[in-house]
């Protein structure tokens, strides 16, 4: 049983990434196929929705960071939103909200998209 | 007294026994000749006649040892050779006596007397050389009940032995009733023929040679003593002793029946054989892994084992090995035919089997079918499974249509069931060996990594520090360090390798390295964490990352210059106003911006202490550690506990003592949850 759940929504031109449940070393290798793909995908604009990831381990926060060199040449749009304080915590800890486009609310960031 | 010895006086009191038997019955006829009376005397023989045959029974108890399964054919041989022997002897006998019939020694008394005395001793030893191996072989797998009623045949035997020094006569009533109760007894004996069940076919035609030709022997002492008791001049008739009669009798019997019983035995021997190989092959497979054979000893044989069971023609076994690579068996078969007759077989209700995709316990129907073409026309498959998947196959091929049935399936079944667990033993012996090795070089990397961080800390009038570390695994992605560039500027530097376990032990090395290169040149903490995330953006793989905080303190000054890189808050604790808090900085972790931007996210800050004022420095392992509940432990529990600490009298402020007592608390909170992260925790207390 995989501790992490994700499913792929695409409205429009968003590719959006929506991610439940803990993400840590081992369940990381999920998110990490989810991200190829949505990468790899026609849309450029990527959303990722955090709303009910409830925790992310440093192994976690990896695959991320190791692909925003691929978002930057690649001109991938990459958002996130709806983080949980804890995990808002984290990313902030990280210097990661100077880094990345990140939203309170899932609205307001595929409002960003448009401007 | 040894078993040599034994047999050794038994030997010569038998034969001493004869010698006096037959010494006195001679002299007994010529004192009768001379018509001299003497009443003992006709005791004294009989005496030494007892004594031979017990001593003959002596000494073949000794030499003839206990049935086991191997001997029985080498127990008949020696009946068959005693028997030959001295039936040999008798024919030789007999012969001299015909050549010389007519001349008036040979009809001299004395002279028959001597020969039926010889001939008397031949009896006796096959008589009770073959009565001790009919003993052995009644007693094979005997019960406690048969061992009793062997005890009372023994002494009726030993009663009957006295009973003859009555002198009673053949056909004497008393004489009947103890040769038909012997007789009974005998017959009830004789129903205990449970070695012939382990012979083999031919074995057992051997046995029954051998019975048939000694019952020819026994016919023949008969036939001769009898020719001897005709004579009339005998002064001691054999045939006047119940115990060889009753002996007789007993031989005759016992050989009558296990020859009948052999006979009908012969059509299921064959049944038998399969079976006991069957349970021999059973053992073997059981026995293949404990004994350190190799994976491929076991399939060799199962597959032998599983078909000589069913009398297969043909058959292929097929193996997933650890590595995935799959390893095919095969007997009688080239690997063309294998792939042919797999195609034949797509669409049967074995294809599952055969193609390695059966997901549970197949079904009986779903094991055998029948081939419409080829040089086979059965086949039949049994999967093999090693904890709940499939890992092979075993096709067993026959020739003939509709060779195989369920009876068959459930031996197979029984075999492959076995080579299954011995299969998942050898592999489970082997990665418990692999686990092991892994473990003992966990055990050397978790020395070496200690040997990484410092041993001794600073600890002087003006600055005191205490650290304490703690990796979940054997290893763990937590650096501390201090260098001092001299007495009054140290260098202080926490770091948090993200992941854990190996990969970030190596990396928490890479680190340790940067930093003592970077902090023997005089770098602002700014420049040296710039330097720093250049350096690891070489050598970190992409995933990696590094958060850490780097401070300089100056003891002349009073100051702290520090740079948080993405690490955990510091929490500074004032002597002023005696409360803690966490410095809220801005920051990024190292290795995440790999190129000059990050020079945009390294914020420098500075501040100037007081004697008293005291910095706790620590991991995520700290504030993530979570009880049972799934409750962390938090920043504000952690301020707690340290201003809750440096305030506790018993503390006297020791820095060992803060400590300390912040990690009881940590535990205490945790309430025998293990930590599932690296952690560290450090302090550093600011003197006069």
């Amino acid at each position: 049983m995989s501790k992490v759940d994700i499913v792929k929504n695409i409205e429009g031109d968003i590719y959006e990434v929506k991610v439940s449940g803990d993400v840590d070393a081992s369940s990381s290798i999920h998110l990490d196929n989810a991200l190829e793909e949505a990468f790899t995908a026609k849309e450029k604009k990527v959303l990722i929705n955090l709303q009910e990831m409830n925790y992310i381990s440093s192994a976690g926060l990896g695959v991320f960071i190791a692909r925003l060199e691929e978002v930057k040449m690649q001109g991938i749009q990459l958002s996130f939103c709806e983080l949980q304080p804890n995990v808002k915590q984290v990313f902030a800890l990280l210097g990661l909200e100077e880094l990345l486009s990140i939203y309170d609310s899932r609205e307001d960031a595929i409002s960003a998209y448009s401007k | 007294m040894s078993k040599k010895l034994k047999i050794r006086l038994t030997f010569l009191t038998g034969l001493l026994s004869w010698l006096l038997f037959s010494f006195f019955d001679i002299y007994f006829i010529l004192l009768k000749r001379y018509e001299i009376e003497e009443a003992y005397i006709e005791v004294v023989p009989q005496v030494f006649l007892t004594l031979f045959i017990l001593s003959t029974l002596g000494y073949y108890r000794y030499m003839i040892t206990k049935a086991e399964s191997i001997n029985f054919i080498d127990l008949l041989w020696r009946v068959f050779i005693t028997g030959l022997i001295t039936t040999m002897i008798s024919l030789s006998l007999r012969f001299v006596f015909t050549l010389f019939a007519a001349t008036s020694f040979i009809q001299n008394p004395l002279t028959v007397n001597f020969f039926y005395h010889i001939y008397v001793a031949l009896v006796v030893i096959f008589l009770v050389s073959t009565f001790v191996v009919w003993k052995r072989l009644i007693l094979y797998q005997k019960s406690k009940k048969l061992i009793q009623w062997w005890t009372a045949f023994e002494y009726t035997l030993v009663a009957s032995l006295l009973f003859d020094f009555f002198g009673f006569e053949t056909f004497a009533v008393p004489f009947n009733v103890l040769v038909v109760a012997i007789a009974v007894f005998s017959l009830i004996l004789s129903l205990n023929l449970k070695w012939i069940a382990y012979l083999n076919f031919k074995q057992k035609w051997k046995s029954i040679l051998f019975i048939l030709l000694s019952g020819i022997y026994l016919y023949h002492f008969v036939l001769n003593l009898s020719i001897y008791s005709d004579t009339g001049v005998l002064v001691y008739d054999l045939f006047n002793r119940v115990f060889i009669i009753s002996l007789f009798f007993f031989i005759l019997i016992y050989a009558v029946i296990a020859v009948l019983v052999t006979l009908f035995n012969l059509p299921t021997s064959s049944v038998f054989e399969r079976k006991l190989q069957e349970a021999v092959d059973f053992q073997k497979l059981s026995q293949s892994s404990p004994s350190g054979q190799s994976e491929e000893e076991t399939y060799d044989i199962l597959i032998d084992s599983a078909m000589s069971a069913v009398f297969a023609d043909a058959a292929w076994l097929e193996i997933k090995k650890g590595d995935d690579k799959l390893e095919t068996i095969r007997r009688n078969l080239n690997r063309e035919e294998v792939g042919q007759i797999k195609i034949l077989l797509r669409d049967s209700p074995l294809s599952d089997t055969i193609y390695l995709t059966a997901s549970a316990k197949v079904l009986p129907s779903k094991s055998y079918t029948t081939l419409a073409k080829g040089d086979y026309r059965s086949a039949f498959a049994i999967p093999i499974f090693v904890k709940n998947e499939q890992v092979g196959s075993l096709v067993l091929l026959q020739s003939v249509a509709d060779a195989f049935d369920r009876e068959m399936m459930n031996i197979i079944t029984t075999f492959v069931n076995q080579a299954s667990v011995s299969i998942e033993n050898a592999r489970l012996l082997n990665d418990a060996i692999e686990n092991e090795r892994y473990k003992e070089q966990l055990k050397i990397a978790k020395a070496v990594q200690k040997s990484l961080l410092p041993s001794k800390l600073i600890s002087n009038s003006a600055i005191n520090i205490s650290a304490y570390a703690m990796a979940a695994d054997e290893v763990g992605g937590d650096y501390y360090d201090v260098l001092s560039s001299d007495e009054h500027i140290h260098k202080i530097i926490i770091g948090d390798v993200s992941g854990k376990g190996t990969s970030a032990a190596f990396n928490m090395a890479q680190m340790k390295g940067i930093f003592h290169s970077l902090a023997l040149i005089d770098l602002k903490p700014d420049a040296l964490i710039l330097k720093a995330n250049a350096a690891l953006s070489n050598c970190l793989e992409k995933s990696s990352f590094i958060t850490a905080t780097y401070l300089e303190i100056n003891t002349r000054l009073r100051e702290i210059e520090f740079v948080r890189a993405g690490h955990c808050p510091t929490l500074y604790y004032r002597a002023s106003d005696k409360s803690a808090n966490y410095l809220s900085t801005k920051g990024m972790g190292l290795g995440i911006v790999r190129n000059s931007e990050y020079a945009k996210y390294v914020h420098c800050n500075a501040l100037k202490y007081e004697p008293g004022d005291l910095i706790l420095l620590y991991t995520d392992g700290i504030t993530e550690a979570c009880d049972a509940t799934g409750d962390q432990f938090g920043e504000n529990r952690l301020k707690e506990a340290l201003t809750k600490n440096i305030h506790s009298i018993d503390n006297n402020s020791s820095i060992e003592n803060i400590k300390n007592g912040i990690i009881e608390e940590l535990y205490a909170f945790l309430n025998g949850k293990k930590l599932d992260d690296d952690y560290t925790l450090m302090l550093i207390k600011f003197e006069a």
